[in-house]
């Protein structure tokens, strides 16, 4: 059997049920992960959960350390994932209290908590190589993950974490928005933006210890981080934000822990963020809300209309036009003719444009603070704008009309 | 009857009259708000009767906003009192709205209009239920009255700096609140802004509601408010325009940065 053949049957959870165990809860923590990290991107603390994901090693091997000395098994994973908790909790609250109490920005917070718990952790994994059982410990696992020999027990762990993630999010939803918008008026309807912060960096925290396993600590945090990105370029709503970002978080974890069980010795975190940075790279450039693609088509457009309507003014006013693509743009519409001299369209095209900007330039004058008059942008015939007898009373008004 | 309820005259032209004067929607003593050492308001007193219109005025960095911040509990107090309704903040969270600077804010954000017209709902709605159409219907009445409800549905990094002063101002409209504290809403915008604003806090106020701006515009204050406090980290002066807004208090709180052609300019009347 090739590769693909492997990989197709781990997508359809024909691959044994090891593998399906595991495609599944790496789909829901991509779930849990898009949905809370619509929030910790919306708050701007995506450094935080940087530093925060790094914080968990020095509690693994801690953990690892203290449950082989008492005789269990080290590897024992729900006495990882606390350990982990433990001392990502004390990175998070290093950094908060280093950026409330001190004159250092959270900037520099981060990277101090960051490179020390790191730093920390691997000085712990090495003492434990030299252990007894360390050898066979595996922990280098938790750095870019595996999930190769997993057990039932720890894939049912994570998928239930996973699930109580999804839940919060949903619970969450309103007051995270709020808080994320705008904290102080938050805070004078009563909500706690310190706790709700708190249960923010608690979500991504449930993330990253159930990440563990499977995408590795190191690139847990792009979980978090690259499926509300790549969601904002879909959408201009929370709500739906949250949804597209847990959905490409769930395709990501899903589809790259098939692939990395169907190929073996490929490493399942940076698969299953290399499939998560594959969405975000078609969203950039394929989105029609956001895209790249979109906005250049967007803008060449508006150019078109901006030169159309230039052009035009200057027919009327009998003004010579030079620019090449306001010519370009007149002659493709049948306006003018090849050699520049104006048709029977052109000069109707003309003398209505001409009437526009002037019930625009009365409409403006006369009623400066009416504020349907603000949808003014120099190119939306006013006649769509108003009614047709508001126009007719305007047209009443005006100086004297220059049109035919 | 209850404790609260107040027995009320009716004068022959109609007026009510209380026989009992109604609890001060906002009353503050000895404010005082610090950014590390350096105090930014310093033992403020300060009463904002019912039904009343209070610019809060004077120079940058006078502790304008930050006294509101203060008194919303944003920013923490080293000391004072302060009493909305005769209550502490948590119990009349309700009667009080909210309008920040609207530069506070990322306009970035993915929200259209309505959604952010919606959290003026948030306590309505509740902590985990959807907003219903009877939500959405009172937002667009809201937006209606400050003249943007053609705009429910856009995106609001797409709006003018006017126009989400508007929004913001719709927002708090939504909260159908008692006191209204509006910081800055006139900064920098249009005149079609500044007119829908001002024609708001004037219903607002005929309405017997009370309202309390910061507010940098020395021209307007006597077009605008009823009342003014002046302040520069203390409070220089409190009182209706006629008393409390006069060359001696505004050269008190500007500290001769303000130049006498501008206060004659204001044309308060010889000094």
């Amino acid at each position: 059997m090739t590769t693909l053949d492997f990989f197709l049957q781990a997508l359809t959870l024909q691959g044994g049920y090891n593998s399906a165990l595991v495609a599944v809860g790496a789909g829901l923590l991509g779930i849990a992960g898009g949905g809370a990290g619509a929030f910790v991107f919306l708050r701007k603390r995506a450094l935080v959960s940087d530093a925060v994901t790094h914080a968990t090693l020095p509690g693994v091997a801690i953990a690892f350390i203290i449950m082989a000395l008492l005789g269990g098994d080290g590897r024992w994973l729900p006495g990882l994932i606390l350990g982990s908790a433990a001392s990502a909790a004390i990175g998070l609250m290093a950094v908060e209290w280093i950026s409330a109490k001190t004159r250092l920005g959270e900037d520099a917070a981060i990277g101090a908590v960051l490179s020390v718990f790191f730093g920390l952790g691997i000085v712990l994994l090495t003492v434990i190589q030299t252990m007894d059982h360390g050898k066979q410990a595996g922990l280098d696992t938790f750095l870019l993950g595996s999930t190769a020999g997993m057990l039932i027990g720890e894939a049912v762990l994570i998928a239930a974490a996973g699930a109580v993630a999804v839940a919060l999010v949903v619970a969450l939803r309103r007051p995270m928005t709020m808080v994320a918008f705008d904290p102080e008026y938050a805070a004078t309807l009563g909500i706690d933006v310190r706790r709700t912060d708190l249960a923010m960096m608690g979500l991504a925290l449930i993330v990253t210890v159930i990440g563990l396993k499977i995408v590795g600590l190191i690139l847990i945090v792009a979980l978090l981080i690259i499926p509300p990105v790549a969601a904002r370029f879909w959408t201009d709503r929370v709500d739906r934000l949250i949804l597209i970002s847990a959905a490409i978080g769930g395709v990501s974890g899903y589809t790259g822990a098939a692939l990395s069980a169907a190929a073996a010795d490929m490493p399942t975190g940076p698969i299953i963020v290399l499939i998560a940075f594959a969405m975000f790279a078609l969203s950039l450039a394929f989105s029609p809300l956001r895209g790249v693609l979109a906005s250049a088509l967007r803008h060449r457009r508006f150019q078109h209309r901006v030169h159309l309507r230039q052009g035009l003014l200057a027919l009327a006013r009998g003004e010579a036009i030079y620019d090449r693509l306001t010519l370009r743009i007149l002659r493709r519409r049948g306006l003018i003719r090849g050699d520049g001299v104006v048709t029977q369209d052109g000069r109707g095209a003309a003398g209505r444009a001409q009437l526009d900007e002037t019930r625009w330039t009365t409409a403006r004058r006369l009623r400066a603070d009416d504020p349907v008059l603000e949808r003014y942008d120099g190119l939306t015939p006013i006649d769509r704008i108003l009614t047709t007898d508001q126009v007719a009373h305007l047209d009443s008004l005006l100086p004297k009309p220059e049109s035919t | 009857m209850t404790p609260d309820a107040q027995l009320e005259l009716v004068t022959a032209d109609g007026r009510r009259v209380s026989t009992e004067s109604a609890p001060c929607p906002l009353e503050v003593r000895g404010l005082t708000v610090s950014y590390g050492e350096k105090p930014a308001v310093f033992s403020v007193d300060a009463r904002f009767p019912s039904g009343s219109m209070t610019a809060i005025v004077g120079p940058n960095g006078a502790g304008k906003s930050t006294f509101l911040k203060g008194a919303l509990g944003i920013v923490r107090c080293l000391a004072g009192e302060i009493r909305f309704f005769g209550r502490p903040f948590k119990e009349t969270r309700r009667d009080v709205a909210y309008v920040p600077q609207r530069a506070s804010v990322d306009w970035d954000f993915p929200a259209r209009v309505i959604d952010v017209v919606m959290m003026g709902l948030y306590r309505e709605v509740g902590l985990f239920r959807f907003a219903g159409s009877r939500h959405r219907a009172r937002a667009i009445e809201c937006l209606s009255r400050v003249g943007m409800q053609d705009f429910a549905d856009r995106q609001i990094g797409q709006l003018s700096g006017g126009q989400q002063q508007r929004v913001f101002l719709a927002r708090a409209l939504a909260q159908d609140a008692e006191l209204y504290l509006l910081d800055e809403p006139f900064a920098g915008v249009d005149a079609a802004t500044e007119h829908a604003i001002v024609t708001v806090l004037k219903e607002l106020k005929a309405a017997g509601k009370t309202v309390v701006c910061v507010h940098h515009d020395l021209s307007t204050v006597s077009a605008y408010f009823d009342r003014v406090m002046l302040i520069n980290m203390r409070k220089q002066a409190e009182g209706p325009i006629a008393e409390a807004f006069t060359p001696e208090t505004l050269q008190a709180t500007y500290g001769g940065r303000l130049a006498a052609s501008q206060i004659d300019e204001l044309r308060l009347g010889s000094a």
